[in-house]
């Protein structure tokens, strides 16, 4: 049987054994019809033409992991934050880890979507907000409504400074010869309220998992969001990751996406403007080698006027890996005094590595400022002389040029050790040790 | 330190150089002259040992060692330093950070340990004085919206700081006022020794009046044609390239 006929066939089961209010019930129904009806996208729908699906359909995976698992704080510790003061909604082959989490509901709710979902005193901010930003023609994201149960659900209220970051984390354990996963994550961020947020998605062991994942987050008037993907995986593990952001009035949100590894990486990232003087930022970094693949897929809706986006996505593509920048911005008729900016820039380190980029602007209203470049090249010869005629060995020179060429993106992160952690996983993935911290 | 003999090099199978002999003595300072075109800037490039330039015949020896097959790097760790016409902007690399890498690997190839930072602080304050050099200025991305006065003495802090035996400087006087040659040519001076020696490439002969060359050499269509004490840059001057042709 195909995987989206198991699927199918799970869901009855999935149905039947679950218990969900009617508003949830209904939701999902509604996102099982339309994966039925589209299904898998193809190589023939225009937002897939450069990644196929087609390898990780033919993977017999199970989506529901038969028995709990568990894992060891000393084993899993390197991929958190662990020297800074952080909550943490941890989850196990998809199952909830309270050992490994730090959860609060003081003052705000940083706890799991699957209490969101069930119980009452949530009803109100699930029927409101819950499914509500993600695009419902979107078959993958449909597919992720209809089975998700379980992700991080975080509410901010109104002018709450959240003192900490938050780190969500979802490992697979390889207990099951293959699985695939459904996080959910629901995070809904008040008035002038301010938070951080770190999402990392990792295996533990070498069999094939494929996460389809959807995060929406509603910032308020004001409110600040500034949010850290890590994609750094192993090559079995596939990650599709939708993000749809929907913003109020002088809210300010930031995505910044590190892919570094995994077999295939489709980021599709979307904003939303519903209010003037938004700002939203995207930005990523992105290390690949051997036969990897990335993509980059980002909607920016400029629904209102004077409103800015700024995305800045820098690529190093090394062996036969290949990679996908596609930045779409629509500007509404309404939407003037926009300022939207987008540069996608990349290297090609490897012979055989491949880039297509594409940026894909819309603009319907008269009075905007909208800038798009990208580039494609090798590390610049001339300044590699240069370097090595300083004593900077090649190896080195090169991995100088890459950490130069990713900088931009890499000082505007926010949280030192974020930064850190990066910096590290970059001179690990070149093989160098540098002289010194960015 | 320096002995070139029938030196031979192309570029994309064109033949730049065609027969350079040359040789430097520790403690000299040799003026290298020439038209445009002449090939003063590829002499520097292949003894850096930049590989865009193919050695065709001859041999360059420093200190006694064929160079050829030598990547620029351990040109550079055995003391050889190009102060560079065009010095390369890289954004995103300070120039602080820039020269103490370049120090840690001069270190490592000697199976030093790296320079301890506070040595290394002194050591930049300063060479950093010595060039004029601004604290503020070392933070900066390396010769990222520099203006050329600023590469160039950026260059020859570099200089200063990795003390080589052999200081190529190609054309580091062109783009310079006459307040920032003094600056560059008395750094250079403060550099000379008995036991390091100097190439000075250049056009003009203005820059000779501050660093005082040993020897002059007249670079002519990949051939030194004439070759000469101080005065034959005043000559040079007066009478112009053709004079030697």
């Amino acid at each position: 049987m195909e995987l989206k006929e198991r699927l199918l066939a799970s869901y009855l089961a999935f149905e039947d054994r679950t218990e969900m209010d009617d508003h949830v019930r209904n939701i999902r129904s509604q996102a099982i019809k339309n994966f039925e009806s589209n299904g898998f996208p193809s190589k023939k729908d225009e937002e897939w033409k450069y990644t196929s699906l087609n390898p990780l359909l033919k993977v017999p995976y199970t989506v529901f992991s038969k028995k709990e698992n568990s894992v060891e704080f000393k084993d899993v510790k390197k991929y958190f934050l662990h020297e800074i003061d952080s909550y943490k909604l941890v989850f196990i082959d998809g199952v909830y880890s309270s050992f490994l989490s730090e959860t609060t509901h003081q003052g705000m709710d940083i706890c799991l979507l699957s209490s969101a979902l069930s119980k009452p005193k949530y009803k109100m901010v699930m029927d409101r907000f819950y499914n509500q930003a993600t695009d419902k023609n979107e078959s993958l994201t449909s597919l992720n409504t209809a089975f998700a149960t379980e992700g991080a659900y975080i509410n901010i209220p109104k002018g709450k400074v959240v003192n900490k970051p938050i780190q969500i984390i979802h490992f697979s354990t390889g207990q099951e010869s293959a699985l695939m996963l459904f996080p959910r994550n629901l995070i809904v961020v008040g008035e002038n309220a301010h938070v951080q947020i770190i999402e990392r998605h990792q295996s533990l062991y070498e069999n094939p998992v494929l996460t389809n994942a959807v995060t929406e987050i509603f910032a308020n008037k004001r409110a600040i969001v500034d949010y850290y993907k890590i994609q750094n995986d192993l090559p079995s593990a596939s990650l599709i990751d939708h993000t749809y952001i929907s913003q109020k009035q002088d809210s300010n949100c930031a995505v910044h996406t590190f892919s570094f590894g995994g077999k295939m990486t489709r980021n599709n990232l979307n904003f939303y403007q519903e209010g003037e003087h938004v700002q939203s930022t995207l930005k990523g970094i992105t290390l690949v080698g051997d036969k990897q693949h990335v993509d980059h897929h980002t909607l920016v809706a400029h629904n209102q006027p004077n409103c800015e986006s700024f995305q800045e996505y820098k690529g190093i593509y090394a062996d036969q890996s290949t990679g996908v920048f596609n930045g779409k911005v629509i500007v509404k008729k309404e939407a003037q005094k926009t300022n939207a900016y987008q540069q996608n820039n990349n290297l090609l380190t490897g012979d055989k590595a491949t880039i297509n980029t594409k940026p894909q602007l819309e603009i319907f209203a008269d009075d905007v400022k909208c800038s798009h470049g990208c580039t494609i090249g090798q590390l610049d010869k001339k300044a590699l002389f240069y370097l090595r005629a300083r004593g900077i060995p090649e190896k080195e020179a090169k991995a100088l040029l890459m950490y130069a060429f990713a900088n931009d993106v890499l000082s505007a992160v926010k949280i030192q050790e974020i930064k850190t952690r990066i910096t590290k996983i970059i001179a690990n993935k070149i093989g160098v040790k540098l002289g010194f911290d960015i | 330190m320096l002995q070139i003999k029938n030196l031979h090099a192309s570029i994309d199978g064109k033949e730049i150089l065609k027969g350079i002999n040359l040789e430097i003595k520790p403690g000299e300072v040799h003026a290298i002259m020439g038209p445009n075109g002449s090939g003063k800037s590829t002499l520097a490039s292949v003894i850096a040992g930049h590989d865009a330039f193919e050695q065709t015949q001859g041999e360059i020896l420093f200190e006694g060692e064929d160079i050829q097959e030598l990547a620029p790097e351990e040109r550079a760790h055995r003391g050889v330093f190009l102060s560079f016409q065009y010095p390369v902007e890289i954004p995103g690399v300070s120039v602080t950070n820039f020269i103490k890498t370049a120090i840690n690997e001069l270190r490592k190839s000697k199976g030093q340990e790296d320079m301890p930072a506070n040595e290394m602080l002194a050591l930049i304050k300063q060479k950093a004085e010595l060039l004029e050099i601004d604290r503020k200025f070392l933070s900066r991305s390396l010769n990222e919206g520099f203006s050329g006065g600023e590469k160039k003495r950026n260059e020859i802090f570099q200089m200063a700081m990795l003390n080589p035996k052999l200081a190529i400087l190609d054309e580091t006087d062109s783009g310079l006022d006459i307040d920032a040659l003094r600056v560059v040519a008395n750094g250079v001076n403060r550099l000379r020794s008995q036991e390091n020696a100097v190439i000075v490439i250049t056009h003009y002969q203005r820059l000779l009046d501050y660093i005082i060359p040993d020897f002059v050499h007249v670079l002519h269509d990949g051939k030194i044609v004439k070759s000469g004490e101080k005065e034959l840059a005043h000559q040079l001057e007066e009478k112009g390239y053709d004079w030697v042709k």
